[in-house]
């Protein structure tokens, strides 16, 4: 039977396959008589045995195989990544198992501070480096703590950001494990990094040291002093000063940023003489290991320890693209939030209205040909560039939502990985939200009314003085009107009143009721992190309510292209006017549907030319990201002017809906979307009415057909098409 | 073990260790069949699966509770015809409510217990099939019934 449990001195005998190649290192370094810190490694042997035990090597394949891995978008991934590190949070480690791993653990370690560390199997290898991809958990006390953190370890195995790297290098998630690394923590006075070869600069050496703990450099909360040498005489080539203000320190649990000492601030943790001894440590660790190296060291009481040590790859920076570094980046600690968030609400949005309001007052029919044609290129230009702010200030933003749900998970730990939703929803402030509730206030004005009703129905306009007109205008004015910013309704027909008029006489689902608990989540941190919890919940708040709110702002501007757009298709319809002509059917690149992923669905490449008498789809599986069963015809909604036909009871399916398309939401039974995520407007948007949603269909809107009966099972995310007649569910 | 405890103990082998089976529903013109996921008590005589009630399996039973499955260890190899043992199982099917429930749920995810999102939605039904006869084939053509009715 394999070990469970390993000494670092046993480390160098046993199998990469078992230790991981962090662990591995260490213990090389250990035969090696260099001083590391006291430490075991906990193998893959106890992660595989926690699988069996558990179940986990059965449930984790029906979590990762919904979809294919290749055609996730960066959301999806970041949902899976959540689902399983919230089964690993409610999986505890069976009894026997926790016996047997407790009875291997040196208890003169596990009584210490500890930290806790990956050592996955294809880690640190001179082929691909993982750093920074998998978690560690830094002062950690006491066995149960340890064996917390011991199963969050395991689970960054699964993290978006693994899983996105083993897509890219080929590997099978389904076959990875995962060792961690247990040491006793060393509070250093300072501690860096050091690579044998700096990355971009190959002929130097390269030292980096804060004070206090690594993680805050790791984390790239502080910003260290940084040397470049000469790798062969130590000459130091370069010296990098920062503005030094914070070093990372031990908390009761876990590690904090403290503010360094008046006599710190002045001072360089990275003397010559200190980075002469990394230099050497370096040196060392190179013949060792016969490569240049990515070295972790800290210095304590004149110690000077190896943290870890790994082969420096080329892999890591061939594949650190312009795509994928920006999502890495989405990555944002907290304080790097709060200040996009003021931006965002006090710059960003405030200059979108006022571009949109400013554009709003041009008289569009007193322009003459040329100066329109200018005006629609003009209002081009700022619609891409505000959607190019949305795409580097407001898609970031959304990573507060990320960043409180895996708080909120790891302190309450809720069966449902998406429960903290609805504390976002508490406090929402959904601009996409008021408007529909505006929308059914007008509606109510109509049902109170027949006679109106009557008269609309036949064609007639309102009296401009009616209360109703005015209402309506008001509403406009505020909201604008959804048919235009959905661009390219039927002209003629006036689709708000259709969709008042089909309002009054249906009855629109009202927002649901929450179920937020609010005081559960802040009284379940201890009186010293409270304000952290406050701050969290308030970041993730303002994320979700941005998320939204900000498509509208974009949706804004959108309709102000799209009238002078109507304005010269107007004028093409009494002349041949060739400056206009070339203007007025949109482009693919100013589509109102910005957030969504880059290009189709790849399964949909390779369909057409298929017979589709042939291929009749009976249930496809999405995700399931709105609770709920929800049963009616589909509506298929190819593009905007199809929203102007929706009725109450059908089922929105869509490629990808933005708040701009979502005013029929309130009379839909259930929304089927293409376009994956839980967190993507649609979600957010059935979640507010209670409605079922399944998101991440493929092909939805080629495989579904307007009128088929849909039942949208919100619960398992499945969409079941039942042909041309209503199932009866109940039993 | 004399050949009918050793057909027993076979036709127990194969229903408690296999996790799914074919199931067969009236499809109206046609037999219709799935693959379902299963627990099968220890006395054989009940039988669990769930599937979500949109399905056509639920329409079926809804409509015709009369069912058969298979059961069978085959490994898709020549061997087969001389090792494999497949049992018909016979029954009729309801879906379970309230204590009933709780009861087959027990057993079924004791056997799957990575099913339990699935099986505890609220879409989802779980039947539980009162097995009225199994038919058990071993090598390739001997066959013995067992009958759990008066």
């Amino acid at each position: 039977m394999k070990p469970l449990c390993l000494a670092l001195r046993e480390v160098p005998a046993a199998a990469v396959s078992l230790v991981g190649g962090k662990a591995k290192a260490l213990g090389r370094l250990v035969h090696a008589g260099l001083p590391v810190p006291q430490a075991v490694c906990i193998t893959t042997a106890t992660y595989e045995q926690y699988l069996d035990a558990t179940g986990l090597r059965q449930r984790l394949p029906l979590l990762l195989e919904r979809k294919s891995f290749a055609h996730m978008r960066w959301e999806e991934l970041w949902d899976l990544g959540l689902r399983i590190r919230n089964l690993f949070l409610n999986t505890p480690l069976p009894p026997d198992l926790t016996d047997h791993l407790s009875a291997c653990l040196p208890p003169d370690l596990i009584r210490l501070p500890l930290t806790v560390r990956s050592s996955a199997p294809v880690e640190d290898s001179a082929a691909a480096s993982f750093a920074g991809l998998h978690d560690s958990f830094v002062n950690v006390h006491g066995l149960p703590a340890l064996l917390d953190s011991l199963r969050l370890v395991w689970a960054s195995l699964w993290s978006d950001r693994a899983l996105l790297y083993r897509q890219e290098l080929g590997l099978d998630p389904a076959g990875s494990a995962m060792a961690v690394l247990v040491q006793e923590l060393v509070a250093g006075d300072c501690s860096g990094v050091a690579f044998s070869r700096c990355p971009g600069r190959e002929d130097l050496a390269a030292i980096e040291a804060v004070w206090g703990l690594n993680q805050g450099l790791v984390d790239g909360d502080i910003e260290p002093d940084r040397l470049l040498l000469d790798p062969l005489t130590g000459k130091i080539i370069e010296r990098h000063t920062p503005a030094r203000t914070h070093a990372c320190r031990p908390a009761s649990t876990g590690v904090a940023l403290v503010p360094l000492a008046p006599e710190q601030r002045k001072a360089t943790p990275l003397t010559e003489a200190t980075a002469a001894r990394v230099l050497a440590l370096l040196r060392q660790a190179e013949t060792l290991f016969a490569g240049p190296q990515d070295l972790e060291w800290t210095l304590a009481q004149d110690a000077l320890l190896t943290l870890q040590s790994r082969p420096i790859t080329t892999s890591t920076a061939a594949l650190d693209d312009g795509e994928r570094s920006w999502y890495l980046s989405l990555h944002r600690s907290l304080a790097s939030l709060q200040g996009l968030r003021r931006t965002i609400e006090e710059e960003t949005l405030p200059a979108m209205a006022a571009e949109a309001a400013h554009l709003a007052a041009i008289d569009l029919v007193s322009l003459d040909h040329a100066a329109l044609a200018a005006a629609i290129r003009e209002r081009l230009r700022i619609l891409e560039n505000w959607q190019e702010q949305y795409r580097q200030l407001c898609i970031p933003m959304a990573h507060g939502i990320r960043l409180f749900g895996q708080v909120y998970n790891d302190q309450l730990r809720p069966e449902d990985a998406f429960a903290f939703l609805d504390l976002l929803a508490g406090d929402t402030g959904l601009l996409a939200v008021e408007r529909n509730q505006a929308l059914l206030k007008l509606a109510e004005m109509l049902r109170n009314d027949p006679a109106l009703i009557a008269h609309l129905r036949k064609g007639g306009q309102p009296d401009p003085l009616a209360s109703f007109s005015v209402a309506l205008a008001e509403f406009t004015h505020r909201f604008g009107d959804p048919a235009l910013a959905s661009q390219g309704m039927a002209a003629g027909a006036d689709p708000l009143t259709v969709l008042l008029l089909e309002m009054a006489e249906a009855s629109p689902v009202p927002t649901r009721s929450r179920q937020a608990d609010e005081a559960e989540f802040l009284t379940s941190f201890p009186p010293e992190k409270q304000d952290f919890a406050r701050e969290i919940l308030a970041i993730g708040r303002a994320s979700y309510r941005l998320r939204d709110n900000d498509n509208l702002y974009i949706g804004r501007l959108s309709q102000r292209l799209q009238e002078a757009r109507n304005e010269a298709a107007r004028r093409l319809q009494d002349a041949d006017i060739p400056e206009l002509a070339a203007l007025v059917n949109p482009a693919a690149r100013d589509t109102v549907r910005i957030a969504a992923s880059p290009g189709q669905d790849p399964a949909v490449a390779g369909f057409n030319g298929l017979d589709s008498t042939r291929l009749q789809a009976r249930q496809l599986v999405g995700q399931p990201a709105g609770p709920g069963l929800g049963v009616g015809p589909a509506r298929v909604i190819s593009q905007a002017a199809d929203l102007g036909s929706f009725k109450a009871g059908e089922i929105l399916v869509c490629d990808a809906v933005d708040p701009n398309m979502t005013f029929v939401v309130p009379l839909a039974a259930g929304l089927v979307e293409r376009r994956g995520g839980m967190l993507i407007h649609g979600a957010i948007i059935a979640r507010e009415y209670g409605l079922a949603c399944v998101t991440g269909v493929p092909d939805a809107t080629r495989l579904i057909r307007s009128g088929e009966m849909l039942t949208v099972d919100g619960y398992l995310g499945l969409v079941t098409i039942a042909g041309q007649k209503a199932p009866n569910l109940n039993p | 073990m004399n050949p009918t405890a050793e057909q027993l103990s076979i036709a127990r082998e194969l229903c408690r260790s296999q996790p799914l089976a074919v199931l067969a529903t009236n499809g109206g013109s046609h037999p219709y069949v799935n693959l379902v996921a299963v627990a099968v008590t220890e006395d054989l005589r009940t039988l669990y699966f769930a599937t979500p009630r949109a399905t056509r399996k639920w329409a079926n039973l809804s409509r015709d509770p009369h069912i058969s499955l298979l059961m069978d260890n085959r490994s898709n190899q020549v061997a087969d015809f001389r090792q494999a043992a497949a049992a018909t199982i016979i029954g009729s099917a309801f879906e379970t409510e309230h204590s009933e429930r709780e009861k087959g749920l027990a057993i079924y995810l004791d056997k799957h217990p990575h099913l339990a999102d699935f099986v505890t939605a609220p879409s989802c039904a779980l039947f539980k099939m009162q097995v009225d006869h199994i038919y058990l084939v071993t090598r390739f053509q001997n066959v013995m019934e067992f009958h759990f009715t008066a």
